[in-house]
């Protein structure tokens, strides 16, 4: 990772403003009916904040940092595993549907 | 590796991010969706142990594993009507770990770049702070919305003197304490705005009640979001960035949605205190006047002689556990050739989409399972309405009744088709704590009991 300059910091606006659009249309797209696996979805992926506390946690050594690093991995990792698999277990019941009828809406 | 690669590898990790969303425009393509996101994840982790200062893979490889195994563990022994806390459990920990990643930047600032102990940059110190707030607030908030939606705390909204000026003014302390953290950069300081925020993300949640937490849910979600951007920003990582506003912006038009299905502006449903209290006067009134009682024999004699039954679950359903009895219900009359479908209100439930997920795990073909702009014009060629654990959600008087406190909110016309089933454990009001006029008309027969009986006992009655 490079600097912190204000250079950075406008392109991070950038990245920040154009993902908000993004969000906004594909968000908008999702059927209202799979809106709970969409949190289960959101909440997995925000957790890729564990990249964060992998870098704290990543110098040899023990010092406060890299303690907090590691709760952050393991906090984060409950959240990976845990949003993608309750994710997967919820889609997996709206797919059973498709064998049994195969007509679409 | 180089910082181009990086890059490079953490840019197919958001895209994959933003497929994993884009599938969710259909169950079809919303499993794929899942897959792209969890490789996005992979590859996210393997690029950052790839760093050359990331050097203690044991540590981390254990502390993935003890998150992944408590992770896993919960999420399949989750029961799905308990969908709701369980995603307010993990929200408080991306709030939770936010903070914890903020604070290893602000003890370690040296791994991160962003400067030395004692003369972190400012702009670094401003983002680091601001994630850290977001951070403990979702936190806070999260671990209440839990509570509540869990029942270890009272789902009723908790309100009293001057509860907003409060708010508005440990939001001001919590800006004067930044700037002074940007100033000084002292770890006392730093750790006075995480509790600070913590108290107020109790504080936020507190006046909301139970029926209004899908929208805090949705809040939740979208703060987390936030959060992380707001570490983002402080690590220069593009990819937090971008998926941190991925899901801030989902979380915020889920509120939004969830808001407009009551017809409140968010900040109505964020003031709170809704519900509970509002005056009876409206119930009074209705006292004298007759309510037709029946039974399961009688719900199935009338529903057996219709061409048509539409159901409407709510929160009653989830709480009986229901899901599985209805569905059988909904089989028999379907095989005696009745068209049986779904009407879901928007904010049915205690999460976005919470009663489609249920019905999925009952085996319901989601085909079936229609949304409220899509069925309400077909209730008056119904014959049935079978309201299940419902009731605000169909409630006339939000179109009649201007001084009703749902005036405004979108329902569903039960009122309209033939004849309506109500089963309700008693005539008590609806969340709103308005009287539903609905249950004195004289094609409403009202069931009485555990929703989960009444169905098991109709499911009886079809197949004698």
């Amino acid at each position: 990772m490079e600097a912190h300059s204000s250079e950075v910091f406008v392109i991070g606006l950038t990245v920040f403003f154009l993902a908000c659009i993004i969000g906004y249309y594909v968000v908008w797209s999702v059927t209202p009916a799979l809106h709970s696996p969409l949190m289960g979805v959101t909440n997995a992926i925000s957790s890729v904040i564990i990249v964060g506390a992998i870098l704290a946690a990543g110098p040899q050594g023990f010092d406060t940092s890299k303690i907090f690093g590691l709760i952050g991995v393991v906090l984060a990792s409950v959240n990976i595993f845990g949003g993608f698999l309750v994710t997967y277990r919820m889609l997996s019941m709206f797919k059973k549907k498709t064998k049994k009828t195969k007509e679409k809406e | 590796m180089s910082s181009n690669m990086v890059a490079i590898l953490y840019l197919i990790s958001a895209l994959l991010f933003i497929f994993a969303l884009r599938g969710l425009s259909h169950p079809e393509s919303s499993r794929m969706g899942n897959i792209f996101g969890i490789i996005g994840m992979i590859i996210a982790v393997f690029t950052t142990l790839m760093f050359k200062s990331v050097l203690s893979y044991y540590e981390i490889g254990a502390a993935i594993l003890i998150g992944g195994a408590i992770g896993s563990f919960i999420a399949l022994r989750i029961e799905m009507t308990a969908l709701p806390q369980l995603v307010a459990a993990f929200h408080s920990l991306v709030g939770l770990a936010a903070v914890f990643v903020a604070a290893a930047a602000f003890y370690d600032p040296v791994a991160f770049s962003i400067g030395k102990v004692g003369s972190i940059k400012t702009a670094s110190l401003i983002e680091m702070s601001i994630g850290t707030f977001i951070g403990a607030i979702t936190f806070s908030g999260s671990v209440l919305a839990f509570g509540k939606l869990q029942g270890t705390i009272s789902g009723k909204p908790i309100v009293f003197k001057f509860q907003h000026l409060i708010n508005a003014l440990i939001f001001l302390l919590i800006i004067f304490l930044i700037i002074l953290f940007v100033i000084n950069q002292s770890p006392t300081i730093f750790w006075t705005i995480v509790i600070v925020s913590i108290l107020l993300g109790f504080l936020v949640v507190i006046p909301i009640g139970g029926a209004d937490m899908p929208v805090v849910v949705s809040m939740l979600n979208s703060y987390s979001g936030w959060a992380a951007c707001g570490i983002g920003f402080t690590l220069s990582n593009n990819l937090l960035i971008i998926t941190g506003a991925l899901v801030g912006a989902s979380g915020a038009i889920l509120s939004y949605i969830m808001s407009k299905g009551m017809n409140r502006s968010i900040i109505n449903v964020v003031l709170g205190g809704f519900g509970g209290e509002q005056d009876t006067s409206a119930s009074k009134d209705n006292s004298d006047k007759i309510v037709k009682q029946g039974n399961a024999e009688d719900a199935a004699y009338i529903m057996k002689n219709a061409d048509s039954v539409i159901i409407v679950p709510g929160y009653g359903m989830a709480v009986a556990q229901a899901q599985h009895a209805l569905r059988e219900m909904g089989d028999i009359l379907k095989k005696e050739g009745i068209e049986v479908r779904y009407a879901i209100h928007p904010v049915a439930g205690r999460m976005p989409g919470h009663m489609n997920v249920l019905l999925a795990e009952a085996n319901v073909p989601y085909e079936e399972v229609l949304e409220l702009d899509e069925i309400n014009h077909d209730f008056p060629m119904t014959e049935v309405s079978f309201v299940i654990g419902a009731n605000d959600v169909t409630n006339p008087a939000a179109k009649t009744d201007e001084s009703s406190p749902i005036f405004g909110m979108p329902i569903l016309d039960v009122e309209k088709s033939q004849s309506v089933l109500f089963v309700k454990r008693s005539m008590a009001t609806g969340y709103s704590g308005v009287d539903n006029e609905l249950f004195y008309r004289d094609n409403t027969t009202m069931l009485f009991g555990d929703a989960k009986k009444m169905c098991e006992d109709i499911v009886k009655s079809l197949s004698a």
